[in-house]
């Protein structure tokens, strides 16, 4: 009973980070352009500078 | 990350939006974002590529036609957007979306919890393990089941019913009932059937969002395609750029090759040849003289002019055009989703049921409590989660499986619209046809004349010289060496060959007589070479490949046509003749919207098929609306559905899938029905217990769906 009282916080916890961590993307323009963040790991460092 | 998401510098600076549709790869990415901050006045750019929009932040110097040009030494087009009209986007959708994850990661946590009871825990365990239950379940279903108590209340206010009423009284009573059951340490709470039915329902709406957000708004593309503003000649002399809004009639706008008109105005000097197809979906440029009348959203294509306003903003006629969609687009919206049809029929019967069971069991004598369980296990059985979900689920296969055939549907709605169709009006230009010239009389020329000719057209952005360039460079030709080409603004090409003056223009130019004077001005061109005779070229519209047999399976399909077309009777009589269809030509934008508002009264569900502006509000009018690719910008957006390519088959095969996927819509309907029939006398019975009201909802829904998936194999 008492591993169950400390398993079930954990278990909510966690389902709730993934929920948080989930709103913080929607709302930081993570899914805005995803084609571009598809080829935007093509584009190489050496060209950019000031990146 | 290799190219980290830099933020757009300071807040300060104003920002700018340009739609850019020409990039598609990782280097014009790396082209834009770099090149345009080391552009003086430029501080920062940041590029979507879904969207394929820049968000420039500039200095204040900076005007559009600047920020344009400088995106123009890039290599890329760009069109300024309005920025009001840039977050037009998807915030429903992300509404829906953020419903939907709350209502899942309760659904889940519950279903834990659930899981356990229903394995035997008892006493404190359980009463513990629903309290953790209600924790969660409550405000999720507060936050999650928003967009249905909305819907329904709204729907009750307005003395109607949608699907959204029966989820609600469900989800409310399951929940409420749940709670007391908890307090008094009751055995049975539906917590988790209902944040499960709340997260496949909201998996369904949330498709259907997606399939609308495909859309663009139709007056957003409208503004998007008139000039955003004009350089205006001050009276001192001095010209400044002014917002198409600041325009006043009286002021000179001073208009370049190559831009767009952005009020309605009189040429005030300078000859030019105006592109129309915005307006009026012709590809001929007319050509425009001194004291000419010429419109909003027209481009101004070989020489500079200055023209004197008429009429800007709301005045103009491609706003006048604007609002007659706008109304005609209102008549559309009154249609009634097959869902909700049937939840008219659906949600008085379930909720009878339900009181009925009740009051059946406190008659037999089950007591409140007993008979309250029995009526909710009855509202949470008969709730329309399979409904809710099978309809999307099945529009978007439909519309994914269209999309790679070339059609893209704008929604839901529109999907069910076609397949009701039984009627199709076609546009003649640009619609039956392709819209564009192409030569006819080729074999005319010789080996010289044509490399000449070549020459010449190459150096030309008139319409006739791009089609003849390409038919020229299809047959291999290359081009002569002409020296001191110049363009003689509203006439045609000038340039030297081989010590003499070679000419490509207007056929009328020099000598009206002959075969060319029979031809419809500017389908016609004539190539000249000082010392031999002149030869003209004649140019046609062709049809569509397969137009006649889309004609033909559209009859089979037992869908009559004809033709309204703006065009003159002459040009729609041989089409006509061909396809052997009725027409009426010489139809003003408003009498194509009167034409289709007349068969509408005569019962006709009629599918209009067109694609200049001047069909925009025939577009929204109808029934159900198609527009091709190739379609003003305007057009595609009022039309339902846009298909791609040179072929007219695609609206054939759009109604064959769209009565298919209706089809499998009414099957979904029988499954749930017989699925009700199964579980509701169980329900009434009082043997349903939250296990079995789970397992039979995930059950349903999982039918429908593989049901649903069936149409990726029908519509192959």
């Amino acid at each position: 009973m008492s591993g169950v009282a400390l398993l079930i916080p954990i278990a909510l916890l966690l389902g709730l980070l993934g929920l948080v961590a989930f709103f913080w993307s929607l709302r930081n323009g993570q899914y805005d352009d995803l084609d571009g963040a598809a080829v935007r790991i093509l584009i190489d460092d050496e060209d950019r500078p000031d990146a | 990350m290799n190219a980290p998401a830099r933020p757009v510098a300071s807040a300060a600076l104003p920002e700018s939006l340009f739609s850019v549709p020409g990039m598609r790869c990782a280097a014009c990415i790396s082209k834009l974002e770099d090149g345009l901050p080391r552009i003086a006045g430029i501080a920062a750019a940041r590029v979507n590529l879904t969207a394929k929009r820049v968000t420039i932040s500039h200095a204040e110097t900076m005007t559009p036609p600047d920020l344009r040009a400088a995106i123009a030494r890039l290599g890329f087009e760009a069109q300024p957007l309005a920025s009001v009209l840039a977050d037009s986007g998807n915030t429903e959708s992300a509404g829906l979306l953020r419903a939907m994850a709350v209502a899942g990661f309760a659904a889940m946590n519950i279903m834990l919890l659930s899981v356990s009871v229903w394995s035997g825990a008892t006493g404190a365990t359980r009463d513990m393990f629903h309290w953790l239950s209600a924790l969660i379940a409550l405000p999720a279903i507060a936050y999650a089941g928003r967009p249905f108590f909305k819907s329904a209340y709204a729907a009750l206010r307005a003395g109607h019913t949608n699907m959204d009423v029966p989820i609600s009284i469900g989800v409310v009573l399951a929940s409420a009932l749940s709670l007391f059951e908890t307090m008094t340490g009751g055995a049975h709470a539906y917590f988790d059937s209902a944040t499960m039915l709340l997260f496949f329902l909201l998996t369904g709406r949330w498709l259907d969002s997606v399939m609308r957000d495909r859309a663009r708004d139709g007056v957003t593309a409208l503004l998007r395609s008139t000039a955003p503003g004009a350089l205006v000649l001050g009276d001192d002399g001095h010209s400044a750029w002014l917002a198409a809004t600041a325009l006043r009639p009286g002021m000179t706008m001073l208009l370049a090759a190559g831009d767009r008109l952005a009020a309605d105005g009189i040429i005030l000097s300078g000859r030019s040849h105006f592109d129309r197809s915005l307006l009026t979906g012709e590809s001929v440029p007319v050509l425009a003289e001194t004291g000419a009348l010429v419109l909003a959203g027209t481009r101004n294509i070989d020489a500079p002019v200055s023209v004197r306003v008429t009429a800007a903003g709301a005045e103009t006629a491609i706003a006048d055009i604007a609002r007659l969609m706008d109304k005609a687009t209102q008549a559309k919206s009154r249609y009634v989703r097959i869902a909700d049809r049937a939840a008219r029929l659906y949600a008085p019967a379930v909720h009878t049921l339900a009181l009925l069971s009740f009051a059946g069991w406190m008659f037999a004598g089950a007591g409140w409590h007993a008979s309250l369980l029995i009526a909710v296990a009855v509202l949470i059985i008969t709730c329309p989660c399979a409904l809710g979900l099978a309809v999307p689920a099945a529009q978007i296969v439909a519309t994914g499986a269209l999309l790679r055939a070339g059609v893209l549907i704008k929604d839901g709605s529109a999907l069910e619209r076609l397949a009701e169709a039984d009627h199709a009006c076609f546009d003649k230009t640009g619609t039956l046809t392709l819209g564009r010239p192409e030569p006819v009389s080729l074999q005319g020329l010789d080996r010289t004349q044509m490399s000449v000719a070549l020459a010449l057209a190459r150096a030309s952005r008139h319409p006739l010289s791009a089609a003849l360039r390409g038919a020229l460079e299809a047959q291999g030709v290359t081009a002569a060496p002409v020296a001191d080409i110049g363009e003689v603004p509203g006439e045609g090409m000038v340039g030297l060959f081989d010590g003499v003056v070679v000419r490509l223009g207007r056929p009328n130019a020099t000598r009206a007589a002959g075969p060319a004077a029979a031809q419809p001005e500017g389908m016609a061109c004539t190539l000249e070479i000082a010392g031999q005779p002149p030869v003209t070229l004649h140019f046609t519209d062709q049809l569509r490949p397969d137009t006649a047999a889309t004609i033909c399976a559209l009859a089979g399909l037992g869908i009559g046509s004809a033709i309204l077309s703006g065009d003159s009777a002459a040009a729609v009589a041989p089409v006509a003749a061909t396809l052997g269809l009725e027409a009426q030509a010489g139809l003003l934008p408003q009498q194509k919207l009167a034409a289709i508002e007349a068969l509408t009264l005569t019962g006709a569900k009629v599918l209009m098929v067109g694609d200049g502006l001047n069909d925009g509000p025939a577009l929204a009018a109808g029934h159900v609306s198609m527009a091709p690719a190739s379609a003003s910008d305007a057009s595609q957006n009022a039309a339902d559905a846009v298909f791609m390519g040179d072929s007219l088959i695609p609206v054939v095969t759009a109604i064959r899938v769209a009565r298919a996927t209706q089809a499998i819509v009414r099957q979904n309907f029988m499954l749930a029905i017989g699925y009700n029939v199964i579980a509701v006398p169980l329900a009434i019975a009082g043997i349903v217990t939250p296990l079995i009201a789970a397992l039979a909802m995930s059950g349903s829904s999982l039918i429908v769906v593989a049901n649903a998936l069936r149409l990726r194999r029908l519509v192959k």
